[in-house]
């Protein structure tokens, strides 16, 4: 693990991956720091995140497009199965150098707060507590692409993927306003989704049964669900989308309030992903 | 060393190893040989973890390559088809860390990769980007990567693929002395690689295994001579009245044209236990006849010929080829054109 970590990492210092993503990240809350700390004169660093959050959606792809996709154009996969350590720690290597990679020029940022508490009072708590969110958020999205990724082995594609999916969740809470709240438009949503789900497992596993039975056990639960109470659908489809948002949780902190169950949604996403990502590896020996 | 035990591996509906059964012993060259899709990749990559298979088991000095991955992978070495360089490095940043990943440190790891860059020779290309280097540079990148952390099995799939008549020497060479201290298996479809760098052979066809042996008792045992080629200094009439009073003729064959009326040539097929017995009788019938033997010619088999009986067999089977191409190979010499003349 240490060694896949080690090999990572000086692939990305020696490429300019590292670097843009850093630049990037420090140009934005560099600038946001001026606008609103230094030119508005306002004591909370927070704000300066909020608007850190969209370059996220663009350097994180670009981040993670290569990861693993990489791999496996070079063939260099292969030489990971055969290597004597598991897929496990082969990604968990590989994500914690991301981590790293996304580490370094935040505890640029983390000085900020601190330099800006000399000339006035800022309330570090909150400010340190947002940034600590900001990784965490950050590492969920990475955790996305990372798994995005591991699907294929065009770098391109894992880009544009990552990037489609992190936008939709960024606007997934304007978008859900748009969506049906009725009880009947949210069952049939989710039974699109559950068939779309269950093309992606098909997808994945390549097999036919299990793919069929998960869709038609979840579209049947769903058409049962309706039939015994519709009422429990009202509204659903919309609230299940802002509450899947990661960063709609982001914006609770930046209001000042540490929110534990929002770190915990950020773990969780980020070790499914993970676990995801050791599947679609695991998968290539089986087929 | 390895013991392999039932192992099938199906893509679908395909079976590409099917009930692959082989023990490999300590210390020689194994040579892997098949055609194209006979599913040698498929075994390597059983053998080495990078595959799971449909059946069956793989045993690595006692370690199951599926139950015990770890201890397993580290006693082999393994390159594949396509080398798995990482194209930005160089070779000795990506050995170091192959190095690392088999979980050597620190002055070991250093004595060891720079072991294997003398023993492949790599040593004066160590700080060239790995993407710079030729083919056969590249080859041997790969090749000690495999080397690292000292393995007692190097198995390398087609390592000799895609390189210059030169590079495939040296390559070569570089196979025969790492069969000098270790179990070395190798895939390869070209005959005479296999021929002259391995103790053994495997030959597999269509995901079975149709032969195991040394080069000299698979072609003793699997192909004795059984054709001779003869010019005698008579009509065809009377050869073939001399012919028919032998025994164990099996099949004669007169050529469409013969070259002259004064002489004639035939190919007799034997069935015979001692090709020489044979020519011993020819000889003989023809001395008696007084008539001068010009050319006496039986068939050498060379490795090529088992493997092509081997795995047209299994072809014909299934595809019911036309067995008589295999008689039509070119590849004869005379020694018993000599050997008669100096009786006579």
């Amino acid at each position: 693990m240490i060694a896949v970590l080690k090999h990572e990492l000086k692939s990305y210092f020696h490429s300019l991956t590292a670097y843009f993503f850093g630049a990037f990240l420090l140009i934005i809350t560099g600038v946001g720091a001026m606008i609103y700390n230094i030119n508005q004169t306002i004591a909370n660093f927070e704000y300066v995140l909020y608007y850190g959050c969209l370059i996220l959606i663009i350097i994180v792809p670009i981040l993670t497009m290569r990861v693993v996709a990489e791999e496996k154009r070079q063939k260099t996969d292969q030489l990971l199965y055969a290597l004597p350590i598991t897929t496990t720690q082969v990604v968990i290597g590989k994500y914690l150098s991301l981590l790293t990679v996304f580490l370094i020029p935040l505890c640029v940022v983390s000085i900020y707060p601190l330099i800006f508490a000399q000339y006035g009072d800022v309330y570090l708590p909150t400010s340190y507590g947002s940034i600590f969110a900001f990784f965490m958020m950050g590492a969920a999205l990475i955790a996305i692409g990372t798994f995005i990724s591991s699907l294929t082995e065009n770098q391109g594609i894992a880009a544009g993927i990552s990037l489609a999916v992190i936008l939709f969740n960024y606007f997934s809470v304007t978008i859900s306003e748009y969506v049906s709240a009725t009880a009947f438009g949210s069952a049939i949503t989710l039974a699109v989704i559950a068939v779309l789900f269950a093309f992606l497992i098909r997808y994945l596993t390549k097999n036919d049964n299990v793919a069929y039975t998960i869709g038609l056990a979840l579209v049947a639960i769903i058409m049962m669900l309706f039939i015994i109470d519709s009422s429990m659908f009202e509204g659903l489809v919309p609230d299940i989308m802002a509450q899947l948002s990661l960063f709609e949780r982001f914006y609770v902190f930046i209001d000042g309030i540490f929110d534990v169950t929002a770190i915990i949604y950020y773990l969780t996403v980020i070790v499914f992903f993970l676990f995801l990502t050791v599947q679609s590896l695991e998968k290539r020996r089986y087929n | 060393m390895i013991t392999v035990e039932h192992l099938t591996k199906c893509y679908g509906n395909f079976t590409a190893v099917d009930d692959l059964s082989f023990e490999i012993d300590e210390g020689h060259v194994y040579g892997f040989l098949g055609p194209n899709g006979a599913g040698k990749t498929t075994t390597m990559n059983i053998m080495t973890g990078c595959l799971s298979a449909t059946a069956g088991t793989v045993l690595i000095d006692g370690h199951d390559i599926f139950d015990e991955p770890n201890e397993a992978k580290k006693l082999i070495g393994y390159l594949p088809e396509q080398p798995p360089l990482y194209l930005s490095e160089t070779p000795e940043e990506y050995l170091r860390f192959v190095g690392e990943a088999k979980g050597i440190k620190g002055a070991e790891l250093k004595r060891q990769v720079e072991e294997v860059m003398e023993q492949t020779k790599i040593t004066e290309m160590r700080n060239r980007r790995i993407s710079a280097l030729s083919k056969g540079y590249k080859q041997r990148v790969g090749i000690a990567q495999a080397l690292l952390g000292d393995p007692k099995v190097i198995i390398l799939d087609e390592p000799t693929v895609g390189l210059d008549p030169i590079q495939i020497i040296e390559i070569r060479d570089l196979i025969k002395e790492l069969g000098q201290h270790r179990t070395v298996i190798f895939s390869s479809h070209i005959l005479s690689e296999v021929q002259t760098i391995c103790d053994e052979i495997m030959i597999i066809s269509h995901g079975k295994l149709v032969a195991f042996g040394e080069p000299e008792k698979l072609m003793h045992d699997l192909l004795t001579p059984n054709e001779i080629t003869l010019t005698a200094e008579a009509g065809k009439e009377k050869v073939g009245e001399i012919l028919s009073r032998l025994s164990g003729i099996t099949e004669t064959v007169y050529p469409e044209h013969q070259e002259s009326e004064s002489y004639t040539t035939v190919r007799i097929k034997t069935d015979m236990k001692e090709i020489y017995d044979m020519s011993r009788q020819l000889f003989k019938a023809f001395a008696g006849a007084d008539i001068v033997l010009l050319e006496m010619a039986l068939k050498q088999v060379n490795l090529e010929d088992v493997f092509i009986e081997l795995t047209e067999d299994t072809t014909a089977s299934e595809a019911s080829e036309n067995p008589e191409a295999i008689q039509e190979k070119p590849e004869e010499s005379e020694v018993e054109a000599d050997d008669s003349s100096t009786e006579a």
